[in-house]
């Protein structure tokens, strides 16, 4: 379904779903990493995962969970794909964790990036505050209908003058975001590589429509996305990676083709993990 | 400065009068520095006066030697058990209730390593810092594993070491060390000293040498054949230990130490490109490790506070504690090499025009492991300001140990358009900037005399001419000349230097980049452009690092670094007129 296009109102049934489903995969995250001890490996945080959504009624993928651990969390040496599954590293006290998971809830999909750490870790507070900024500098420059390119080139450029490397560059096309749709729900809905069949259908098909009018359902540093923000719903997930450290958000952005500035882009949810985190830290401050 | 100032004493034990002397607040922790062979306490003097800012200093002539007594007879006086007799009565005097930390050089901490491994001293000891002197039973074991299981390494670590102590077996032969130090030895032997370890002139040695040599003749007679034929098997050290090895070191192999984690429960390392006598010749850098290792073992248990974990890595053990200046630090090359330093531990002073940047690279050093980093904001083609960040420098956090100087801007565009406004700023920063740094920092380091190394990033385009880049070849060409010119003079005061030619690296030098004789769309184009081509090569910034913290490691004179700076330098000693026709190829831009 891509009637996103015209869905302006920020509290439609539509965005409602989505913001219901990826509220669901926060909370999964929260509790499992509130689970997380020593010794478990990201097998096991993948599976807690898989298993808590499942009891709350999950069926079906965008893809499947994944956790990462330690320097993994800045992919460290990642050169093909397969290096993305959980392995059987073990979780050691300050190192940090990502849970990466996208879920199909009611039809609706979310697929949302938690980054964590197991006990103090300064460097680790130092990435996640300075995701900020690329929250910010992303809903600024969609907003301005600036090219996805060029926003993409000024976030690596603002990563750059951090002193932090790109890590989404080592993700599959080097996207920062994806677009994120309905997905219909079927009885049975198998998985190739981790990822969900119905979702890729929608991606697909999304790319094979995109490829006959100009822009790319893949938001990444290539000429395919030398277009404006199309409207819908993306998947945002700045991966900032720092000598074995890394740390991401990722959630999803409404694009719409509404005049109004405010209208034409926000994230569909401010009340996420991240976010809380940064504005407690200003009331602190 | 000498020790004229110290309060001084003697403590009488088994038969000798040590002489002991305090420097520094008596309540204080309390740190004891045992001198080796053929030594006095002298030999401290640099150190201990340095020390004595924070802590209640300790020394003392070991029997027989300075104004210390010596047991009558010699022979079977100078046993490892009567020396701890007298560390113990010593300790006594100085620091009855309070465990002290103990500093050995040479013998000094050959027999400090027998303190620190024996139970009745335990307790007694809160730290240990060794240097240039091994433990006599874990050396008993080290030559009897090589004897058993010999491999061709293993036999050429024995014969190498065998041969480094050739003055051991000379001292076991009767009464000829003892005329040789009474006679013409031990009136040469300042020279000696001066002439083949740097060591400068001071009030060390003193007129008890000839004497203190021949005592200590006795320390060797009665040790050491019998511990390395019956080395004790339970030699564990019961306080952590700080290993500083010199590796320059005419007497003792670095391999001395590989197996010496299995007798150390809590062991740093630390090595100093220095020769044997560096209580004198590098008393700054030991003096901030001895510290840095009190303070971290006094406040165990102290006021319970978190120690900083000691940083890890195959460079920790050369740079941690040690401070290191980079320019052109905010990005690129430059800030990937402070945070390789920054992760071996060193204090990191981060300089670039772009004072947010350098900032900003100060306080991620800090998150990495350095325990602690400034950012400055200089040009360095602006010679009174870096005159003044040279005195800044010296003022606030000490004289440089490693200077990086790495700013450099990009140009390119024929040399017929190339304005002499573009030649003046190029050489400005990229020639300029390292002579104002090498002038400044470098004299600095040669003044103090303790070594050092200088770091001076050029470029593969210092061998490799080429019709784009006339004015930002000729600024690296004259880098490299100016760093292997520099590299002949301060060889002699033990510092090095090495001239880096990284080659294309994926930095943002190619988006500062000036394109010459282009309007501003077409500049704009052509960044863009090589930017993108140095982005698709994508060599990163950090492997230049390393090569930067390896050559310095390692002294190299020039270092290419990626494989076309490689490939690149190997054609210009062997056909340059190979060289030659590919600069007149015109860049695909």
């Amino acid at each position: 379904m891509t009637g996103m296009a015209s869905a302006v109102q920020q509290d439609t049934p539509e965005l409602r779903g989505f913001r219901e489903v990826q509220r669901l995969a926060y909370a999964c995250a929260e509790a499992v990493a509130g689970r997380l001890r020593p010794g478990v490996t990201e097998r096991e945080a993948a599976r807690m995962q898989r298993v808590w959504l499942r009891e709350r009624g999950v069926r079906d993928w965008f893809h499947l969970p994944f956790a990462w651990f330690g320097d993994r969390t800045a992919f460290a040496g990642f050169k093909v794909p397969l290096q993305f599954f959980p392995t059987d590293r073990k979780l050691e006290p300050g190192m940090p964790f990502i849970l990466d998971m996208a879920p199909v809830h009611k039809g609706f999909t979310a697929d949302i990036g938690y980054a964590g750490c197991l006990g103090p870790n300064p460097l680790h507070d130092k990435l996640l505050a300075d995701l900020e900024a690329h929250r910010e500098l992303i809903l600024r420059e969609v907003r301005e209908r600036r090219s996805l390119r060029e926003i993409y080139e000024d976030v690596e450029h603002l990563m750059t003058s951090q002193g932090y490397a790109n890590r989404h560059r080592a993700y599959p096309f080097g996207v920062i975001a994806h677009k994120i749709d309905r997905v219909s729900e079927r009885r049975w809905s198998p998985h190739v590589f981790g990822f969900g069949t119905q979702s890729l259908k929608g991606l697909i098909s999304d790319a094979v429509h995109g490829h006959r009018d100009g822009w790319s359902p893949l938001w990444s540093p290539y000429h395919f996305s030398d277009h404006p923000p199309q409207p819908g719903l993306w998947a945002v997930e700045p991966h900032l990676g720092f000598r074995g450290t890394g740390a991401k958000f990722e959630e999803i952005l409404v694009v719409t083709d509404s005049k109004d500035p405010e209208q034409s882009a926000f994230w569909l949810d401010d009340d996420l993990p991240h976010v809380r985190r940064w504005n407690q830290e200003k009331v602190a401050a | 400065m000498n020790l004229s100032q110290a309060r001084e004493r003697y403590v009488r034990t088994g038969g000798v009068d040590l002489c002991v002397a305090e420097l520094g607040d008596a309540d204080r922790p309390t740190v004891v520095l045992v001198h080796g062979y053929p030594d006095s306490k002298e030999v401290w003097t640099e150190v201990a006066a340095r020390l004595a800012e924070q802590w209640h200093v300790v020394l003392y002539d070991v029997r027989g030697h300075g104004r210390s007594t010596a047991p009558k007879p010699l022979r079977g006086g100078f046993t490892l058990e009567k020396l701890t007799d007298d560390f113990l009565a010593v300790i006594d005097a100085v620091s009855p209730d309070r465990p002290v930390h103990v500093v050995g050089h040479d013998w000094g901490s050959v027999q400090s390593w027998e303190f620190v491994t024996v139970g009745r001293t335990e307790g007694r000891i809160a730290s240990f810092t060794s240097m240039s002197g091994p433990s006599l039973d874990h050396f008993g074991h080290w030559i009897k594993q090589r004897m058993i299981r010999p491999t061709p390494r293993r036999v050429g670590q024995l014969l190498g070491q065998g041969a480094k102590s050739w003055y051991v077996y000379m001292l076991h032969t009767p009464a000829l060390p003892e005329l040789a130090w009474r006679g013409p030895l031990g009136k040469r032997w300042p020279r000696i000293l001066e002439r083949l370890e740097k060591v400068p002139a001071g009030d060390y040695p003193t007129a008890s040498l000839p004497d203190d040599a021949a005592h200590g003749a006795w320390l060797y007679r009665d040790n050491v054949r019998a511990r390395l034929s019956r080395p004790r098997a339970d030699a564990y050290a019961h306080a952590p230990v700080q290993l500083i090895t010199p590796t320059g070191d005419s007497f003792l192999s670095e391999r001395l130490y590989d197996d010496l984690e299995s007798w150390v429960p809590t062991l740093v390392r630390r090595s100093l490109p220095a020769k044997h006598w560096v209580p004198r010749t590098r008393p700054d850098q030991l003096t901030t490790w001895i510290h840095e290792f009190v303070e971290a073992n006094e406040s165990v248990g102290g006021d319970g506070a978190p120690r900083q974990p000691a940083p890890q890595g195959p460079y920790a053990q050369h740079f941690g504690g040690r401070l290191v200046l980079v320019t052109g630090a905010a990005s690129g090359i430059g800030r990937a090499t402070a945070f390789a330093f920054a992760e071996a531990g060193a204090r990191i002073v981060a300089v670039d025009r772009d004072a947010e940047g350098a900032a900003r690279t100060a306080e991620m050093a800090r998150l990495i492991g350095s325990p602690a980093a400034w950012g400055e904001a200089v040009d360095v083609g602006d010679e009174a300001a870096m005159e003044k960040l040279a005195a800044l420098v010296a003022a606030e956090y000490g004289i440089v140990d490693v200077l990086v100087n790495n700013a450099g801007i990009g140009l390119s565009g024929s040399f017929l358009e190339t304005t002499s406004e573009e030649w003046k700023k190029v050489l400005d920063v990229n020639l300029w900037g390292v002579i104002h740094g090498c002038r400044f920092f470098g004299k600095q380091m040669a003044d103090r005399g303790q070594g050092g190394h200088i770091v001076n990033t050029a470029s593969a385009a210092a061998f490799q001419p080429s019709r784009a880049l006339p004015a930002y070849s000729t600024s690296k060409a004259a880098v490299l000349m100016l760093s292997e010119c520099l590299r002949a003079e301060l060889a002699e005061k033990s510092i090095g230097v090495s001239a880096i030619c990284p080659g294309i690296v994926n930095t943002n030098i190619t988006r500062t980049t000036r394109f010459t004789g282009v309007d501003e769309a077409e500049q704009d184009r052509l960044r863009k452009r090589t930017s993108k081509l140095y982005g698709r090569r994508n060599y990163p910034p950090e492997k230049v690092a390393d090569a930067i913290l390896r050559a310095v490691v390692r002294n190299q004179a020039v270092v290419p670094v990626t494989p076309e700076a490689r490939g690149a330098r190997l054609l210009s000693r062997l056909s340059p007129g190979a060289l030659r026709s590919v600069a007149r190829l015109k860049p695909p831009l």
